[in-house]
């Protein structure tokens, strides 16, 4: 089960099958150094799309730099961790949906997407599970697809294949719950997850995850059932692929314990729109190199790097910070650290930019609005001898000269309403109070 | 996230401290209110392991269970929860109102007295959060419908396997309505603590980082020497020797690093005990336990007290009482239905309930907003901002008159200096706020280079040709005119649900009470893995 | 108040197949008479009916009500705003003056004169009143409060994705039978508090009316409207591949039946060249340089303002099967996704000598209300021009499917540059709620597919 928990560490850290790296996977290699790699795995792809603008977070992760541990040397360790209950319950949760041949999964299956009653045999995949045989495992994987596939007619179970995407010149490993191939021929994902489905709902941000994250795994699905049938792979969001291609279902299973309880009960989750937008960004990952160029020359993220090194190193790469950042990423705690000292209004939210325009910081904005409000006359409305853009007539330029406006208006507003309650507090009778 | 509120966490960061971002309290405080801090047991669904609950914060009574998994303890913890918290629900009851009203009768058109009984005073349940709002609305859902052996006997069925303590069940359905009252915008049953905060002071953080009770705190009330950043951060992440927070999550979540460092070997240490026989052991292992349950439960429970000391210190707004009349209406009429034996509230609204739930939430959310904004200068300065009211000192007032009529009625020009631009073109509909009477009036005119508004006032002046006094401000006076009504209407009346139409599904299939067919078939929950 | 958009002709083709040579007026035809035979005498009591935009929802509208008149039936009709029951009572009194034709309305709401002028329409805040009429034609809103009425035996709910589940749940009880009609790619409607408990359910109140009636009736099957008549040849084939992918629809006009021509030559401005790009090829994109800015971004208020001005300056003729006009004022439209920037627009055109107000004025309005209407020129604020974040409302397919199809000639669009990256960096994090059928197109692909069809037609400012 590979509940989507940033900071637990990944199941196994496959080396890259091809034998020669790539220019760019020596690039970044380099930049890991001695330390460890953690593979990029369908997390690190889903979470992509959780701040897809984060030059930091993406050469970190392109580069397979340990953030946990990036964050605990940079003295902002990350505050994720799972709870011992949840890990054995999640666990057992998952052996109980595996249990007596899946045949309760099979169940669930058939009657989430309304597939006919059928007896059809079922096959449970021989795949190489030896975790330091990736390649191994990978290519066993690919048989048995290939195999099921020209098996109709049979249910075949795979059981944590291991499928491979290439992600902009590096690779990535995935490992996929189940992966079943039904007798109509079609193949559907399975997410086992531990959060319960309590009256035929869920948590909406936790399906939300598991949706993405099974997205990144029929895009992997996708990619080998066109390379098994010799085909280039569809890229039309709004297209189905045809034949064997088509095959990897663009709906997953999402299998969760029913209300109080453990036994596992289903939901058929469409993960088209999370697929279109995984797609846009892996193929967006490519500016990793871009990102690579700008750096120094020298900077590393190894092991021998000093602390003072490291985070020279991960200042100069840009980070695009936000609240969301907190829960979501390793280095969020750091991140906000700089651009609380920056001043960055982001650090207020992510929707407050929208509302300052062209200024970035909070200097800059309360500068804005208390220039305008100490201007004479900028105060209070009854008092006014002339409006706001009077007393801004001299800025320079136009689009900060709005931005200062609404907030010059907004400070003279709120300035009035608390002078306001002042005054009505302080009167002898007629307080709310 | 409106300008204003922005703004207001800006000046908290330059500040470094929170900023009010209401000049009075917007929702209404009991004067003992039943101040409850749940925990929930990680990786189980609606499955409780300690409650910290009281209306003295000297001695908050501290309720645990030692093994999260064992189902009979699970439910003594619901027993004892039930104990202390219904006769204490139950209680406002007793005291009642009594108000008349008439009524038609439909078909005879006759008119009579009706006398209707509302209860004098309600209950109110503080939390620390919304997630633990939700996490009483689970435990309501997973209690409401078990049955307790006496039940199943008055009722003659089976009470299964696991039947649960007898008030458990009502406990439940008590729990779903205040969970089901507090989605009710402005409703005051069940609050969340960060939810009051947050309504009345802006920090120099995100709102994200404001749901954590202790963080949030530090930026509103940071202890000596400290900026509100500084505070919240070690409310946040700092941690003691043994690596444990020393703020622990206001909960229900506990931090999985009390599970694993304390909690998990305690429970081994435990199950061990218990495993021998060993009561006496057993016992001291449970004590361990509940000691370090209340050691995360007790700063959560001064922090919930600290923050209705700072709730306190704000002069109450002005409709309160008014918004707390419809949660005595709330109460009352749960009241009525538990005594009426009617059946506990079913998983899932039918079309019509459905339908009704949400026209009472946005009639609610309406009049909140409108008298949020009447109550509280801060709050109408976001409608004044936002093009949808004005405000300002009246600079002159010229008597006109509609001469349409038989005789001429009033209709006095009010010029009002101010720098607000209505989003308004002449002839718009505007409303007084704050004046004598309820009162009409039109936009005639907007000149924002001179910061001049001129309206027409149209009602409200009395039947004469000249106006009543008091009816039209003077010059000099402040007035305030909105573009929104003043008062939420009322909502359009829905089907019974017996007459549910064919576009929806026709009538809802009827319940029995030994029937139920969209329930789980109790008991859901077997041991955890 | 546009014209009607009518489609030409008026044979109706029986014969099979559709392919792409197939006449589109003998094609929207015969879906046009399916729908009135399934109204009519279809077995299950609603007929949903799919409009893409200007695919003549409004004539199919005064079309059924007239039959189910003619058949011998009393007809009440559910429009959602009080100009939309105005516009559809002064149609339907245009199109047959013998009809007779309540125009039910609140004390609050006075009636638009153009709905009174007809001698057969008469209005009232009572429904008795009004029983007597064949038509009696109302806002979802006030039909909620009618009662003591006998149920009529045919409904028509024009906007129907615009009504709630809930307001279709209080007026159900009125009629037997329903041709409900609508848009499915504009604009959802939306509730003021928060709905995520009901989210999945089949009759969710904050839902669309629509998509309640068919959960509960499965076997209905929405019939479709195959052919824009307002879009152009330039336009209908990325409306529909960006909004509607899985409902395809074609233009009523083949790529030369349109033409907007300018009198006065450009005189080599951003806004001038983006008009004779426009004018030439139906779309314009008016690219200002990338800048993060308030709402109210002054110089794109500014340069949408100039693009409105040229186009009057430069005295353009607009030709189609209807004829030749001069583009006025009155057939030119400005569409933004605020209130504040309509506003902000309007004041620009004031300053420059625009009418905004009356009968020969440009109409500036937001999304929401631009819903329905037709113009020949739209000039469109882009409602992410400028942002430093998109968020789900901005990103909303219906606002920009709105904004981007209420033109019969051309649409300009201003933008600050930089909406691609913004989009690439948006984050999609949506929770996903089980139960509740994913929405097709989602904003951010639509986006991006009419971003990459302007950049074809970029201009500079």
């Amino acid at each position: 089960m590979n509940d989507f928990i940033p900071g637990r560490p990944a199941p196994e850290p496959p080396q890259s099958p091809r034998l020669s790296p790539s220019p760019l996977e020596r690039r970044l290699a380099g930049l890991r150094g001695d330390a460890p790699q953690r593979s990029l795995d369908a997390r690190a792809l889903a979470a992509l799309a959780a701040n897809p603008g984060c030059g930091r977070r993406a050469v970190l992760d392109a580069a397979g730099v340990d953030k946990t541990d990036l964050a605990t040397r940079l003295g902002n360790p990350a505050p994720f961790g799972q709870s011992p209950f949840a890990i054995s319950r999640g666990l057992g949760f998952e052996r109980r949906v595996k249990a007596d041949g899946c045949t309760v999964l099979l169940d669930l299956l058939r009657e989430q997407l309304r597939l006919p009653e059928d007896s059809a045999p079922v096959v449970f995949a021989e795949l190489v599970d030896d975790p330091g045989l990736p390649a191994g495992r990978v290519a066993s994987a690919r048989v048995a697809l290939a195999a099921a596939a020209a098996r109709p007619g049979v249910w075949t179970v795979l059981d944590q294949p291991l499928l491979r995407l290439e992600v902009a010149g590096s690779t990535a490993h995935l490992e996929p719950d189940l992966v079943v191939v039904r007798p109509d021929g079609r193949w559907t994902v399975v997410e086992i997850k531990s959060f319960p489905i309590l009256d035929g709902g869920a948590d909406a941000v936790k399906v939300g995850a598991a949706a993405r994250q099974a997205a990144v795994y029929v895009l992997a699905l996708r990619e080998t059932a066109a390379a098994l049938a010799g085909v280039e792979p569809v890229r039309d969001p709004y297209r189905e692929p045809e034949g064997l291609a088509g095959a990897p279902d663009s709906t997953a299973l999402l299998v969760c314990p029913k209300d109080f309880g453990n036994q596992p009960t289903a939901a058929a989750v469409d993960v088209r729109k999370p697929m279109a937008v995984t797609r846009r960004q892996l193929d967006r990952l490519t500016r990793v190199e871009q990102l690579l160029d700008v750096l120094p020359t020298g900077t590393g993220f190894g092991r021998d790097r000093s602390d003072g090194q490291l985070a020279a190193a991960v200042g100069a790469l840009q980070a695009v910070y936000s609240p969301d950042c907190l829960s979501a990423c390793e280095l969020g705690f750091h991140c906000r650290a700089e651009a609380r000292c920056a001043g960055s209004v982001e650090t207020l939210g992510r929707g407050v930019r929208g509302e300052l325009g062209s200024f970035h910081t909070v200097e800059q904005a309360l500068a804005a609005a208390a220039a305008a409000v100490t201007a004479p006359g900028g105060t209070h409305a009854d008092t006014a001898g002339g409006t706001p853009s009077d007393t801004l007539a001299d800025t320079p330029d136009d689009g900060d000269a709005e931005s200062a406006l609404r907030l010059a208006r907004a400070a003279a507003l709120r300035a009035e309403a608390l002078q306001t309650a002042a005054l009505q507090a302080a009167a002898p009778v007629g307080g709310a109070g | 996230m409106s300008l204003l509120s922005t703004l207001a966490r800006m000046e908290a960061v330059r500040d470094g401290r929170a900023v009010p971002l209401a000049t009075v309290r917007h929702r209404h405080l009991a004067d003992r209110p039943m101040v409850l801090v749940p925990l929930a047991a990680a990786g189980e669904a609606g499955a409780p392991l300690a409650v910290m609950l009281g209306q003295d914060r000297e001695s908050p009574v501290l309720l645990t269970v030692p093994q999260p998994l064992d189902r009979d303890r699970r439910f003594a913890l619901l027993a004892d929860l039930a104990a202390e918290l219904l006769p204490w629900l139950e209680g406002f009851g007793t005291e009642v109102d009594l108000l008349t009203r008439e009524v038609k009768d439909p078909a005879t058109g006759e008119k009579t007295e009706q006398v209707r009984e509302l209860c004098t005073n309600a209950p109110q349940l503080l939390v620390p959060g919304p997630a633990a709002v939700e996490f009483l609305g689970l435990l309501g859902r997973s209690t409401r419908f078990r049955r307790s052996a006496e039940t199943a006997l008055d009722e003659g069925v089976d009470p299964g396997p696991y039947p649960v303590p007898a008030r458990v069940p009502l406990l439940g359905r008590w729990l779903t309505h205040l969970r089901d009252r507090a989605q009710v915008p402005g409703s005051s049953l069940l609050l969340a603590m960060t939810d009051l905060l947050g309504r009345h002071w802006a920090t120099g953080q995100s709102r994200l980082e404001d749901q954590h009770l202790g963080a949030l705190l530090a930026w509103i009330d940071p202890p000596a020497g400290r900026t509100g950043a500084e505070a919240a951060l070690l409310a946040e992440t700092a941690r003691d020797g043994h690596g444990q927070l020393l703020c622990p999550p206001a909960g229900p979540t506990t931090d999985p690093r009390f599970d694993s460092g304390l909690l998990a070997p305690a429970i081994t240490r435990y199950d061990a005990a218990r495993k021998l026989d060993d009561a006496v052991a057993a016992q001291a292992r449970e004590a361990e336990i509940a000691a370090l349950l209340e050691a995360v439960l007790r700063p959560t429970w001064d922090r919930l007290w600290q923050g209705l000391d700072l709730l306190r210190a704000l002069p109450a707004a002005a409709h309160l009482p008014e918004r707390w009349e419809g949660d005595r209406w709330s109460y009352t009429s749960h009241r009525d239905r538990i005594a009426a034996g009617e059946p506990p509230q079913p998983v899932r609204d039918d079309a019509v309930t459905a339908a009704r739930k949400l026209a009472q939430r946005e009639r609610e959310q309406t009049r909140l907003d409108i008298q949020e904004a009447l109550d509280d200068p801060l709050a109408m300065a976001e409608h004044r901002l936002a093009g949808e009211a004005l405000a300002g000192r009246v600079v002159a007032v010229e008597a006109a008159y509609d001469e349409t009529g038989r005789s001429p009625k009033p209709r006095p020009l009010v010029t009002v200096r101010t720098s607000d631009r209505p989003h308004g073109d002449p002839g718009r509909e505007l409303y007084r706020a704050g004046g004598p009477t309820a009162q009409k009036a039109e936009l005639v005119s907007a000149d924002p280079a001179a910061g001049l508004v001129t309206v027409r006032l149209l009602n409200g002046m009395g039947r004469r040709k000249e106006p009543e006094p008091g009816s039209v401000p003077e010059p000099g006076e402040q007035v305030c005119f909105t573009l929104f009504e003043l008062t939420a209407r009322q909502s359009a009346p829905l089907p019974e649900p017996e007459d549910t139409p064919w576009t929806h599904g026709g009538p809802p299939v009827t319940r029995t009470a030994t029937a139920q067919p969209d329930l789980p078939t109790a008991p859901a929950d077997e041991e955890g893995a | 108040m546009p014209p009607l958009s009518r489609p030409p002709g008026g044979a109706s083709g029986t014969g099979p197949g559709t392919g792409p040579g197939a006449d589109p007026g003998a094609e929207a035809d015969r879906a046009v008479a399916a729908i009135l035979d399934a109204a009519l005498h279809g077995t299950e009591r609603g007929t949903v009916v799919d409009s893409p935009p200007g695919a003549g929802k409004s004539t199919l509208v005064v079309r059924a009500a007239r039959e189910l008149v003619g058949a011998g039936e009393r007809l009440m009709i559910v429009a959602q705003t009080n100009s939309q029951v105005d516009d559809l009572v002064d149609r339907l009194a245009t199109a047959d003056p013998g009809l007779t034709v309540g125009r039910l309305h609140g004390s609050d709401a006075a009636p638009a004169p153009e709905a009174l002028r007809h001698p057969a329409v008469s209005a009232s805040t009572k429904p008795a009143d009004l029983l007597e009429c064949s038509v009696v034609v109302s806002t979802a809103a006030k039909w909620q409060w009618v009662k003591d009425v006998d149920p009529w035996r045919h409904a028509i709910v024009d906007e129907a994705y615009q009504m709630r589940s809930d307001a279709l749940l209080a007026v159900a009880r009125l009629f037997e039978r329903a041709l409900f009609v609508g848009d499915p790619g504009q604009l959802d409607p939306f509730s003021i508090v928060g709905t995520d408990q009901w989210a999945g359910l089949s009759y969710d109140p904050s839902s669309s009316a629509v998509m309640t009636l068919l959960a509960h009736n499965p076997r209905i099957v929405p019939h479709r409207l195959p052919v824009s008549w307002r879009l152009p040849a330039s336009a209908a084939p990325l409306v529909s591949a960006a909004f509607y992918p899985y409902a395809p629809f074609r233009s009523g006009t083949g790529p030369g039946d349109r033409g907007l021509t300018l009198a006065a030559p450009g005189d080599g401005s951003a806004a001038d060249r983006v008009i004779d790009i426009a004018a030439e090829s139906g779309w314009g994109l008016l690219e200002l340089p990338a800048r993060h800015t308030v709402r109210t971004d002054p110089e794109a208020v500014r340069a949408v303002a100039t693009v409105v001005r040229r186009l009057l300056d430069r005295t353009g003729t607009a030709v189609s099967e209807r004829g030749s006009a001069p583009l006025t004022a009155d057939r030119i439209a400005v569409g933004t996704a605020h209130r504040d920037q309509a506003a902000a627009v309007r004041a620009a055109l004031v300053a420059l000598g625009v009418p905004v107000d009356g009968a020969a004025a440009v109409t500036v309005d937001t999304a929401n209300r631009l819903q329905g209407r037709e113009y020949d020129v739209t000039v469109v604020l882009h409602p992410l021009s400028g942002r430093p974040d998109a968020t789900a409302f901005h990103l909303e397919t219906g606002r920009l499917c709105v904004l981007a199809s209420r033109h019969r000639h051309a649409c300009i669009v201003v933008a600050r540059a930089g909406i691609a990256e913004l989009l690439d960096e948006h984050p999609s994090t949506e929770p996903v709620q089980l139960g509740v059928t994913v929405k097709f197109p989602d904003g951010w692909t639509a986006n991006h597919a009419v971003l990459e069809h302007l950049s074809e037609h970029r201009v500079p400012g």
